[in-house]
């Protein structure tokens, strides 16, 4: 497998990005949700003095939740992307003439994922600095320390957050042979996420906690998921069943 | 050669054997559904054979290393034109050449000498999605080109356009001939396949001929020779025409009608024959079935 051709379709993909507005609000929204929300609403919270909710000792906890929306987020951002770059070219029908060029399957696959991967990268790893210098801001009078960086979100962006990417990427592909509109692959590819949030409910009632350990189990987990994942998307990701089979 | 394809019980392509010789014109005839696109993606290694063999140049088709050899060699103007419509006709172009590893100067003088022989060098910085269905086509069959491939594939490069785009895709391809260029036309416009091909064959699921267009309009039903007389013809003409042993002869009128298959050779004894018989010859007219004719036999069977 040559990584230089799959590079070359993933910046075909991302100049084709730059004109369509759903990755756009893809990559946009979600981001700027988590980064500026969630420091707003601590600092709202912090500011009024409502130490129910955003007392030194209960704050760690809520901040380690917060920060698990950085992962639902990049699982999320891709869905759109892959969505639109896999089924937009379903529509507009030009996976065929790609396929007869002296691409692997493989190749295209990958330079279908790294053009969902990357942009997803940068945008939930610049939404992930915003999201830690505003939670710095708005609690660092409470706790009287920064409380990012620590070890708990490096393990969240540097191991579990790429495995929730490929995971959600991996997904996409599978979804988008079986339907033929980027707001379906969109609508099913969101089953990708229960997962996570059930993750997040599960430290919300304290059932687990998301510290360093739990967070690498659950990466190894996904990891696991990826691999199965890879099996089938590059199975459902053959010319023949592109050019057959495909709705 | 004997190139089948099942998908489940359905057998879209049986025992198909085709020869196409370098730098010809090959037309691929048959009606929906006869199986000329699936011929196509098996020859362009899209998809795999069930049985039999193929070869494009020295490349196997059923050999996995061979089948990316096979796609560098070859260009494929699909039915749909899949172009990439939020990419400017210069970036679709670009995109292609670099997939096949073209050097920067010559993928720019490429994509500037396609645009410029199909009249798009204009619209290079258009969006594709903008273009008007001939256009597209035209930007395709660039696409295609633009590594300068020996076999270019086109699947019904001219259906829907109108007759003017139409015609400037046929001089396009009469221009990749001279070139010496080899195309495989899939079409079941018969009037292009008979203007432009320098062989067709005819298939429906199975191949039903093959041959030069004037060889499959004679194939049939063959040519008849009419002659028209200044009167009825007597008995004194009728039977030296019978000594000829002329076939399917038949006088009706002043008009006297035979099967021919060589016309320049046949016809000079025959009117020879009236002449010395007292006959006076109005007329000599050749009329024979067309392609049409042989290709609505030959896929009704």
């Amino acid at each position: 497998m040559r990584l230089s051709k799959a590079w070359i379709i993933a910046a075909r993909d991302f100049k084709i990005f730059r004109r369509v507005k759903n990755v756009w609000y893809s990559i946009i929204i979600f981001p700027v949700v988590v980064s500026v929300l969630f420091p707003a609403i601590l600092e709202y919270l912090t500011i009024r003095g409502n130490h129910g909710l955003a007392a030194p000792s209960v704050l760690p906890n809520l901040l380690t939740s917060f920060s698990f929306f950085l992962v639902i987020g990049a699982a999320y951002v891709p869905l759109g992307i892959a969505s639109y770059s896999i089924v937009g070219e379903k529509v507009e029908k030009s996976l065929e003439p790609l396929l007869a060029t002296p691409l692997t399957d493989g190749e295209i696959l990958l330079g279908k994922a790294i053009s969902a991967v990357i942009p997803t990268l940068v945008a939930m790893y610049t939404a992930a600095v915003v999201f830690m210098v505003g939670i710095d801001a708005a609690t660092f009078n409470t706790l009287g320390y920064y409380y990012f960086p620590n070890w708990n979100i490096a393990t969240l962006l540097l191991v579990l957050m790429p495995v929730a990417i490929v995971m959600s990427v991996l997904f996409s592909v599978i979804v988008s042979s079986r339907v033929n509109d980027v707001r379906s692959a969109n609508s099913f590819g969101i089953f990708i996420l229960f997962p996570l949030l059930g993750i997040y409910l599960l430290s919300e009632t304290s059932i687990i906690t998301l510290d360093v350990n739990t967070l690498l189990i659950i990466s190894g987990i996904l990891l696991a998921i990826d691999v199965v994942l890879f099996f089938v998307s590059t199975k459902t990701f053959r010319r023949e069943e592109i050019l057959t089979k495909w709705k | 050669m004997d190139l089948t394809k099942k998908f489940g019980t359905l057998t879209a392509v049986d025992n198909l054997t085709l020869h196409v010789n370098d730098g010809e014109i090959f037309g691929l005839l048959g009606p929906n559904g006869a199986g000329k696109t699936t011929t196509v993606r098996m020859l362009c290694c899209l998809i795999s054979k069930t049985s039999g063999s193929g070869k494009i140049g020295n490349y196997d088709i059923g050999n996995k290393e061979d089948s990316l050899k096979i796609r560098k060699i070859i260009g494929l103007v699909s039915d749909n034109v899949g172009l990439s419509e939020n990419l400017t006709a210069y970036d679709n172009l670009d995109f292609f050449a670099k997939i096949y590893d073209c050097p920067q100067t010559q993928r720019k003088q490429n994509i500037q000498r396609f645009l410029e022989m199909l009249g798009l060098w204009e619209k290079r910085n258009v969006l594709a999605g903008t273009f008007s269905k001939g256009m597209k086509q035209k930007l395709a069959i660039a696409r295609a080109l633009i590594h300068e491939p020996q076999v270019i594939f086109m699947d019904e490069p001219t259906a829907n356009l109108d007759p003017e785009a139409s015609k400037t895709v046929r001089d396009f391809i009469l221009q990749l001939k001279k070139e010496k260029k080899t195309i495989f036309l899939n079409t079941h416009n018969l009037d292009e396949a008979q203007r432009i091909c320098d062989k067709v064959a005819i298939m429906n699921t199975r191949l039903r001929a093959i041959g030069t267009p004037q060889e499959l309009e004679r194939s049939v039903s063959g040519r008849k020779t009419v002659i028209g007389l200044e009167q009825e013809a007597n008995d004194v003409v009728l039977r030296a025409l019978n000594k000829l042993a002329l076939k399917n002869l038949v006088s009706e009128g002043n008009t006297i009608t035979f099967d021919v298959e060589d016309p320049d050779k046949e016809n000079s004894p025959v009117v020879e024959a009236i002449v010395q018989a007292g006959g006076h010859v109005r007329s000599i007219n050749v009329v024979g079935s067309t392609l049409e004719d042989t290709y609505l036999k030959l896929v009704r069977k």
